[in-house]
């Protein structure tokens, strides 16, 4: 596992120049005898060799059979904290964008604060071309990255949807990002409106986002149209604006109306018409029908979502601080209310075959919430993996969601920094756990893209609008994150998915009761393993089907055989032995023995702190220290004496993996793991 | 007394039933001796049979002539019925009232009740203490079985036969029942074969204001140490409850008179506590109208998780002295009959992988609450919809099936059974047609002739046609010691239970028989593929040597 540090830090040297630029910024590469404490238990600490590359930092562990590795990218950091000082050393602690939560511990005050300054600074790149993305370079050659890069296409999604079709067609006029630079290239509109109705109208939008389609209902011909807040202030009013609706209107031939969807509160949008902004008023425009939908602000989504990070990284809280912190954090009633968006849009799409026009106030924030919620609630193509990668694509990557500033890729505005696309997958997991034979996809997936979008590895994610994306050529230098998911696609399928079924073509009509909101803790709690179910029902049940699979195959080649015997008995039999040996126990194993070995701390150190009494023998503890990252001992100790009789390890899909198993490419180690079980 | 004095209205027509995600009955009311039943007299509707047992309370509206009965179950159930006339509907109300509250236990269903299939395997034989102590002789020679409650005079709550140390005579027995609250003396609960420690389990002991001690018990529990070897002592309240319990004649080991023993103090909630929060909990649960915040804050108030959190939490403790520690414990609460019943079984599925089997489980279910003395009747009189002060009520069982469920659900392959055969067991407890949780100890359960006059739920529930809708299909037996994780966001809401009247099962229903299918389907390929295998190994061998092409 070292030699693969080594050869990692080859090639980043061999590659770029990057590197060289970073390199100023480390002021300390490499300290020695640094402490990672595990977050469970501040008793188990694993000592070992801290690496601060351009990259990542790195903690290689100083065991002698397990060397384990933690590798954490730098774009992945919000935060580097220092702890107060104690006997033990100086504390670090660095705070991750996918909610991990890492605690050093260094030797001496000094390397302390190098480390510190170091990454402070690493974490904060100041231009898009310190991110990794930029210097990621997997082996591959440049026709497979262009490639990978085609794997989705929008024209074929519009396409799906039946579109262009007599009523809309692609408009070119904002080829060259000039009505809108921060809309995609390629948008649909009325066949009817005439090029100075979407010039007029764009005028009279924030940022000149002007209603265009989102998702276009094969069935009933009713539309999802989306913009931006009108600039009506308290009286203004554009005719070519109110064209623009009529005409979307009138493109539903069924419908006499269309639903116009403010997603802010009322008072907000009031709020917005002293500055010339507002909302429609139903006088002016023909046939619409106005609705609020009270959603928050950004501002309001980031406060919700650090008091929601705060509760879930309480240690050992007890029950009443973790409801009512939950509930304090308001985040299941935002979620809530983003899903009620979606399901009014999806409802008047599907059951009334009314068109809709969704609109915030720059409609880039909640718009592409509600939007891509309603896409998940009406079409069950979005519940496929493709589908959501698509949907992603189409209603966040192509219609400017600002991902750089809302993940804050680069040191800059706190302000714009927002949970904006993390609450829409979390929407998608509420009705996961709703319909769990619904979706193609398993949560995995949603973690992973979760992480994606904040690490920068590759680059889908970078930029605020696809004109920024073009001028950096994002395309050219960095890789497409799409394929990679796709490849590892067997990872993220929900067994349970059952895509014949008649049900699930339709409209998913989710239930709001309170109750049905659910804190989610797979992705809140990612990294703390032992707060997580120890053996897990989906891996289980993956291993079943996998190895179905195989058994099918076996059969057909039995069959076969059978039918050459019966034909020619006396001929020669080939066998091949050994295809599947009768198995046993198949599926029992994604049991983490060594986790389901290891009492939680159920007293809070009363065992074993005590002087007097008993206190865990050597042997123990050093065993709790073998377990800090949840692998199996290899050495016997305590925990493995356990196992005697215990579940014997089978199959690929059997434990240790709550790191992502797509991120598996050891030269270009990925920050989705907590690395040390690479190898 | 006669049931039908108390039915003043045997039949109503006209009446429709309400329930939820269901489609409404109009149909027949009727009332018997032990059932409510409507019938829509038509083929393909299904009836309703509501035993009067399992309902907890009822309310009744007028508008006009049309009464309506909200009827409240113990299964947590909500149902309504529209009554035409007021008359017929204060009737069936009043009769509903007194059937579904009378006050002795033989007039209960079960001992009118018949069963429709063959008793093949008498469950009131299944589990006797005989049987478990052969087990254990198999494993040590330092335990014997006592017969010195054969009269139920040393402690009325114990069984007739009691394991105990070897070389503690029945005669130190009596003394050390004198010295326990309710004479529930210290005896054998669970034996570690591992490591060949134990847990016992006991009352607290009667050591009043004064310190008062007693050598037989000291020397009792004493005896189940290993020389030089210490013991813990687990007592499920605080240690200011605890000290409140001198003032009553209780109290908890001194550490000068027990010096080989450490005692921990938890904070598991007094019985009568936990049904308040009951009551609160699934007023929230039903409360339809609330938002987001009052939901979060209601669960909190109600305080059930937090009990979830503390009982699991003290089992698991229990569990990680006796594995982990090497050492025996002895758990006790005050009465010894409920919160130490929780952590002596919770810890016993955490330890012992044959009570995670279905007959393990029905075991432990004998040994350590029906034979252990847990007061079934008392506590499962009523349940979260009783209007009156609580008496002895209180959702002890439930909560250890909560406890349960949740270690199942971090463990879901090392079970044997559903969630299905948890919740069964929460509604005959509650309310059955069968005699096995009637009665609050063994002595009432002989007197009322129980195994002569009701059947027993495990000679139904093992029959092959019920245990399959128990079997957890991804059960495959695991040896380990299980440890379960005890923080809030590992522990969820049994929606099974308390949200199960309230939502639409069919979305999950469907994800259980896909996943069933999902199983069975390769089982089934697997038997195909080894007998095609077996088949061309059959043809080989008659075809003489092979011959690689």
């Amino acid at each position: 596992m070292y030699h693969d540090t080594k050869k990692y830090f080859c090639t980043l040297m061999s590659c770029t120049e990057v590197w060289w630029s970073e390199m100023e910024h480390i002021r300390m590469p490499k300290v020695e005898n640094v402490r990672l404490v595990d977050r469970s238990s501040s008793r188990r600490t694993q000592v070992g060799t801290l690496y601060l590359t351009a990259t990542h930092t790195i903690f290689v562990g100083k065991g002698s059979e397990d060397r384990s590795e933690l590798w954490v990218l730098h774009s992945l950091v919000c935060d580097v904290l220092k702890h107060k000082a104690s006997q033990n050393g100086y504390p670090l602690i660095i705070h991750c964008k996918n909610f991990q939560v890492i605690q050093f511990i260094i030797p001496q005050e000094s390397d302390w604060h190098n480390v510190y300054i170091s990454l402070s600074r690493l974490s904060r790149p100041e231009k898009y071309e310190e991110l990794y993305c930029f210097s990621f370079n997997p082996n591959v050659d440049k026709a497979e990255r262009e490639h990978s890069w085609d794997f989705l296409d929008l024209k074929a999604e519009y396409s799906r949807m039946g579109l262009p079709n007599k009523l809309w067609h692609v408009t070119a006029i904002n080829r060259e990002y000039r009505v809108c630079d921060t809309y995609p290239a390629d948008l649909f509109v009325p066949k009817s409106v005439t090029l100075p109705v979407i010039i007029g109208s764009s005028k009279f939008r924030s940022r000149g986002r002007f209603p265009t389609l989102s998702y276009y209902c094969k069935e009933n011909h009713a539309t999802i149209c989306r913009s931006s807040q009108p600039l009506s202030g308290f009286s203004a009013r554009c005719l070519e604006d109110e064209q623009m609706l009529q005409a979307i209107m009138k493109s539903n031939p069924g419908s006499r109306f269309m639903y116009v969807v403010d997603t802010r509160p009322k008072l907000n949008a009031m709020a917005n018409r002293a500055a010339g902004k507002g909302y429609e008023n139903e006088d002016n425009y023909c046939n619409i029908k106005f609705q609020f939908i009270g959603i928050e602000n950004i501002h309001v989504m980031r406060n919700s979502q650090q008091k929601l990070i705060e509760v879930s990284a309480l240690r050992s809280p007890s029950m009443g601080e973790f409801l009512m912190g939950l509930e304090n954090s308001d985040w299941l009633r935002h979620i809530k209310s983003i899903m009620e968006a979606g399901i009014f849009i999806s409802k008047a799409v599907a059951e009334e075959g009314v068109s809709v026009l969704v609109h915030c106030s720059d409609g880039w924030d909640r718009t592409a919430q509600v939007c891509s919620v309603a896409s998940v609630l009406l079409d069950p193509y979005y519940r496929t993996l493709k589908g959501l990668m698509v949907l992603i694509e189409k209603d966040w990557v192509s219609f400017g969601h600002k991902f750089s500033h809302r993940c804050g890729h680069l040191d800059g505005e706190a302000k714009e920094v927002s949970p904006v696309i993390d609450q829409f997958l979390e929407c998608v997991w509420q009705l996961m756990e709703q319909f769990p034979c619904y979706f193609e996809y398993n949560e995995k997936f949603l973690i992973s893209i979760h992480n994606h979008v904040y690490s920068c590895h590759y680059g889908n994610f970078i930029c605020n609008s696809q004109k920024e994306r073009k001028d950096l050529c994002i395309k050219e230098k960095t890789h497409s994150i799409w394929p990679h998911l796709w490849e590892n696609k067997l990872d993220f399928m929900n067994p349970l998915f059952k895509p014949d079924q008649s049900q699930n073509q339709g409209l998913l009509r989710p239930r709001t009761a309170p109750y049905c909101f659910k804190y989610w803790r797979r992705l809140y709690n990612r990294f703390d393993r032992e707060l997580h179910p120890r053996q897990s029902e989906l891996d289980c049940l993956m291993t079943v089907k996998e190895e179905t699979q195989q058994l099918e195959e076996a059969l057909a080649l039995y069959e076969q055989k059978l039918a050459v015997l019966d034909k020619e008995r006396a001929k020669t039999l080939y066998m091949q032995k050994g295809v599947l040996e009768s198995k046993q126990a198949l599926w029992s194993s994604p049991l983490d023995t060594s986790l389901a070995n290891t009492p939680q701390d159920y007293i809070g150190g009363f065992i074993g702190g005590a002087p007097n009494v008993f206190t865990l023998q050597q042997g123990e503890r050093e065993s709790a220290e073998l377990c800090l990252f949840g692998d199996k001992p290899k050495s016997s100790d305590a925990d493995n004496s356990d196992q005697e009789s215990g579940v014997a390890d089978f199959s690929s899909h059997s434990s240790g993996e709550e790191s992502l198993p797509s991120e598996d490419s050891v030269k270009d180690p990925d920050s989705d793991e907590t690395g040390p079980n690479r190898a | 007394m006669e049931f039908a004095e108390l039915i003043k209205t045997p039949r109503v027509d006209g009446v429709v039933l309400h329930r939820p995600f269901m489609p409404t009955v109009e149909g027949t009311l009727c009332l018997t001796g032990h059932h409510l039943i409507l019938s829509s007299r038509q083929d393909n509707t299904e009836e309703l049979w509501l035993l009067h047992a399992n309902i907890d309370s009822i309310e009744k509206r007028f508008v006009g002539s049309l009464g309506t009965i909200i009827v409240k179950c113990k299964d947590l159930r909500v149902i309504q019925l529209d009554i035409p006339g007021m008359e017929e509907c204060l009737n069936i109300a009043s009769s509903i009232e007194a059937l579904s509250t009378l006050d002795s236990v033989s007039l209960m269903y079960p001992f009118f009740y018949r069963p429709l299939f063959e008793v093949i395997e008498d469950g009131w034989q299944l589990f006797v203490p005989e049987e478990a102590f052969k087990d254990l002789e198999s494993m040590t020679d330092e335990w014997r079985l006592s017969e010195v409650n054969k009269d139920f005079s040393v402690c009325p709550s114990y069984p007739s036969l009691l394991t105990v140390p070897k070389d503690i005579d029945d005669e130190s027995l009596c003394k050390a029942a004198s010295f326990r609250h309710g004479g529930r003396f210290p005896v054998l609960s669970y034996y570690h074969k591992k490591n060949g420690m134990v847990m016992m389990r006991a009352a607290q002991p009667l050591t009043g204001t004064n310190g008062r001690r007693c050598k037989e018990d000291e020397k009792l529990i004493n005896a189940t140490l290993c020389a030089g070897k210490r013991g813990y002592i687990i007592d499920t309240r605080t240690i200011a409850v605890a000290q409140q319990a001198k003032a009553r004649g209780g109290g908890f080991e001194q550490e000068a008179n027990y010096p080989q023993w450490r005692r921990i103090h938890k904070a598991i909630e007094r019985s009568n506590v936990l049904q308040e929060g009951l009551i609160k909990l699934v007023e929230a649960c039903n409360d339809q109208s609330h938002s987001m915040d009052r939901w979060l804050s209601k669960l909190e108030a109600s305080n059930w998780q937090s009990n979830v959190k503390e009982i699991l939490t003290t089992a698991c403790l229990a569990a990680q002295c006796i594995d982990r520690e090497g050492a025996s414990v002895l758990v006790h609460g005050t009465e010894g009959t409920d919160s130490t019943l929780q952590v002596t079984s919770l810890a016993q599925i955490i330890l012992d992988p044959a009570c995670r089997t279905i007959r393990g489980f029905e075991a432990l279910i004998e040994r350590e609450w029906l034979q252990a003395g847990h007061p079934f009747q008392q506590r499962c009189a009523q349940s979260a919809y009783s209007n009156g002060k609580p008496r002895s009520e209180a959702p002890v069982f439930l909560l250890f099936l909560d406890c349960v469920w949740q270690i199942l659900r971090q463990f879901p392959c090392s079970f044997q059974f559903n969630e299905n055969f948890l919740i069964m067991l929460f509604e005959h407890a509650y309310a059955s047609q069968f005699g096995t949780f009637l009665g609050n100890s063994v002595a009432e359960r002989l007197k009322l002739l129980l195994s002569q006059k009701t059947v027993s739920l495990w000679s139904w529930v093992n029959r092959p046609q019920e245990l399959e809708r128990f079997l957890n299909p991804l059960y495959e037996p695991n040896n380990l010691v299980i440890w379960p994780s005890v923080a809030p966001q590992s522990l969820l809401l049994w929606e099974g239970v308390f949200l199960r009247w309230n939502r639409s099962t069919k979305c999950l229903d469907e994800a259980y028989q896909e996943m069933v299918h999902i199983i069975e389907y390769n089982k089934e390929l697997q038997n195909k593929v080894n007998s095609l295998r077996r088949q061309l190994a059959q043809l080989e061998t008659e075809d003489g040597p092979l011959q690689t092409p």
